[in-house]
């Protein structure tokens, strides 16, 4: 092919500098507009009164029992999200069966309920009013405006986010491996562990490190159930919501200030997770065509 | 929200076809597996919201009728709708103004923009609302340029659809980005080659193969923007029949001890995220058979 060809073709792919440089610039405003000043705005307000006034805010009792309370939370809901998003996982991906993409479609489905209506239907199973209320009242147990209903409401919010990064990843895996380990006489256990694992812990540090940002952030669910304690039942956001309201500027925005650094450094870890992947997916496509297509994790599977 | 894993090739026919049948014999585990995730999602899932639908079943029809077309729930319904109309919208363009820029260019600081547009998936809800509130109110950063000018941002429904701008953004940029990492440059070649202008290549070539995915962005955008409460509440004002959205409906009925009103208003929504649901995956559904017939 002539070089003259060549650069019209270049030419017909890309646009003239000025366009590109208007739409770069027109993208860059609307982020830094957008996303960049109120990310900005948090940390501003929150140390409008210097840094003493910021953590005086943070040493409250109430700011730090909010704190703990989001940490419980968080603690118990995604663990119990992972152990389900894998499971999930596990018998979509590897497994042919009747109203699979039913099953797909009903995980999916705690993403479109709106977080208020999640807190809703808690509210009326263990709710005063609710299907086990008078059980629960006889029995003395609380869980409506009380830690465990703030618990199952988050893990309604954040329920598919381990399992839809998994199945898609598992899928595209296949499982041509696992069934190799086994015919060489590994247990389900040990397949698990040593083959399915490697190949799919970066996905897995995604989805938890999403589910976890999530549940530590969850806002209207939780504000359903929580009955707004001070002290006992508010999590992060909730305390931040009250301070807000009482025009305690500074410290809503200190407490703010905390969630904002936890976003930004799910953020990062979520980008380094990404690069590695790419990193890995380039080394596999630049390995010869003989070696196999996946990274080989060591599979030495004891017999 | 799989931005990096969306683009991976979904279960090829080679893992469905010859070792499907085996492949179920030999991986142990499925029963265990299927087992507790459909316990799972019975109890965490299904049961819980199968109680808003029999409590509403509860209710006489007349009473049920009154709770969700009140003038006041009304006008909700289209400050919701609309505002989410209006966001989503929006997200479009800029959605794919973003996705266009972070695929095709490359500029100083690309990888941090492109991480950035994740923030609205893990700032908490809370925090976007307070600190667009801070901004866009009178004595704000932004507000205090604007107000002079009679522009009001905040606690009006301008500030919904702000908010909902916020939180709708990355379903546009992640649903669009893949798939325009994906198209095909020989094709913008060819109708180049062709004769074709810049613009008659973007417009009949590149945009028919993602729009699609940009439809897909568009209903995930509308669908979390009508759901949307802590980023929006704070901004609001929530003024009844003005800046009132529907959640806020739910919630202060809640408040009110008015439990069947709640649920009659939740289970209107709850339909509606249904059909948007629907709608979602028979948008997917297309984009992978037009995605799929292109490769071929």
């Amino acid at each position: 092919m002539s070089a003259l060809t060549s650069r019209t073709a270049r030419k017909g792919t890309t646009e003239a500098a000025w366009v590109r440089y208007v739409l770069i610039g027109t993208a860059l405003v609307f982020m830094f507009l957008f996303l960049v000043l109120p990310l900005a705005a948090v940390f501003t307000e929150a140390l409008r009164k210097g840094w003493d006034a910021y953590f005086e805010a943070l040493q409250e009792p109430d700011a730090w029992s909010a704190i703990r309370l989001t940490l419980i939370v968080a603690a118990v809901a995604v663990p119990l999200n992972l152990v389900f998003g894998v499971a999930a996982a596990w018998c979509i991906a590897k497994y042919e069966f009747r109203g699979k993409s039913f099953l797909t479609t009903l995980i999916d489905l705690p993403f479109s309920v709106s977080p208020v209506v999640a807190g809703l239907i808690y509210v009326l199973v263990f709710g005063a009013q609710g299907w086990f209320g008078p059980w629960l009242m006889e029995h003395d147990i609380k869980i409506i405006f009380a830690v465990p209903g703030i618990i199952l409401a988050t893990i309604f919010v954040t329920f598919p986010f381990i399992a839809r990064e998994l199945i898609p990843l598992m899928q595209a895996q296949g499982n041509d491996e696992e069934q190799a380990a086994i015919v060489l006489g590994a247990t389900g256990w040990q397949t698990f562990w040593r083959v399915t694992l490697p190949n799919i812990k970066w996905g897995l540090i995604y989805g938890v490190i999403l589910c976890n940002a999530r549940a530590m952030g969850e806002f209207g669910a939780v504000s359903v159930v929580s009955g707004h304690i001070r002290g006992q039942t508010n999590t992060m956001p909730l305390h931040v919501e009250v301070l807000y309201n009482e025009y305690q500027s500074v410290a809503a925005f200190a407490v703010a200030s905390l969630l904002a650094l936890l976003a930004l450094v799910s953020l990062a870890v979520k980008s380094l997770v990404e690069w590695r992947h790419e990193r890995e997916m380039k080394a596999i496509s630049e390995l010869p065509p003989e070696r196999p297509t996946q990274p080989t994790p060591a599979t030495a599977v004891p017999v | 929200m799989s931005g990096a894993l969306a683009s991976l090739p979904v279960s090829g026919p080679a893992a469905a076809g010859g070792g499907r049948r085996s492949g179920a014999r030999v991986l142990p585990g499925f029963n265990i597996t299927l087992g507790f995730t459909v316990f799972y999602l019975c109890l965490i899932v299904l049961i819980p919201l199968s109680a808003l639908l029999f409590k509403t079943f509860t209710l006489t029809w007349p009473l049920f009728w009154e709770a969700v077309s009140s003038p006041r729930v009304m006008a909700s319904y289209r400050l919701t709708f609309g505002a989410s109309l209006i966001a989503a919208l929006v997200n479009v363009v800029f959605g794919l103004l973003v996705a266009w820029v972070l695929v095709r260019y490359n500029f100083p600081g690309k990888k941090f923009v492109d991480a950035l547009v994740d923030l609205p998936f893990a700032l908490p809800t809370a925090v976007a609302g307070i600190s667009l509130t801070a901004l866009l109110a009178g004595n704000g950063w932004i507000g205090q340029y604007l107000e002079p000018h009679g522009i009001q941002l905040a606690f009006n429904p301008n500030g919904v659809v702000i908010a909902l701008i916020f939180v709708g953004l990355p379903f546009v940029v992640r649903t669009v980005q893949p798939v325009l990492e994906d198209t095909e440059k020989e094709l913008e070649e060819a109708a180049t080659c062709l004769g074709a202008t810049r613009w008659q290549t973007f417009s009949r070539v590149i945009f028919p193969s993602i729009a699609p995915a940009l439809l897909t962005g568009f209903a995930m955008a509308f669908a979390r923007g009508v759901g949307e409460y802590g980023s929006v509440i704070f901004i609001a004002g929530n003024m009844p029949m003005v800046s009132e959205i529907t959640p806020l409906i739910i919630i202060s009925k809640l408040e009110q001890y008015d439990y069947a009103g709640a649920t009659a208003v939740a289970t209107v929504m709850l339909v509606i995220s249904f059909i948007l649901l629907l709608v979602i995956n028979g948008l997917q559904a297309w984009q992978r058979k037009r995605s799929g017939g292109s490769n071929q």
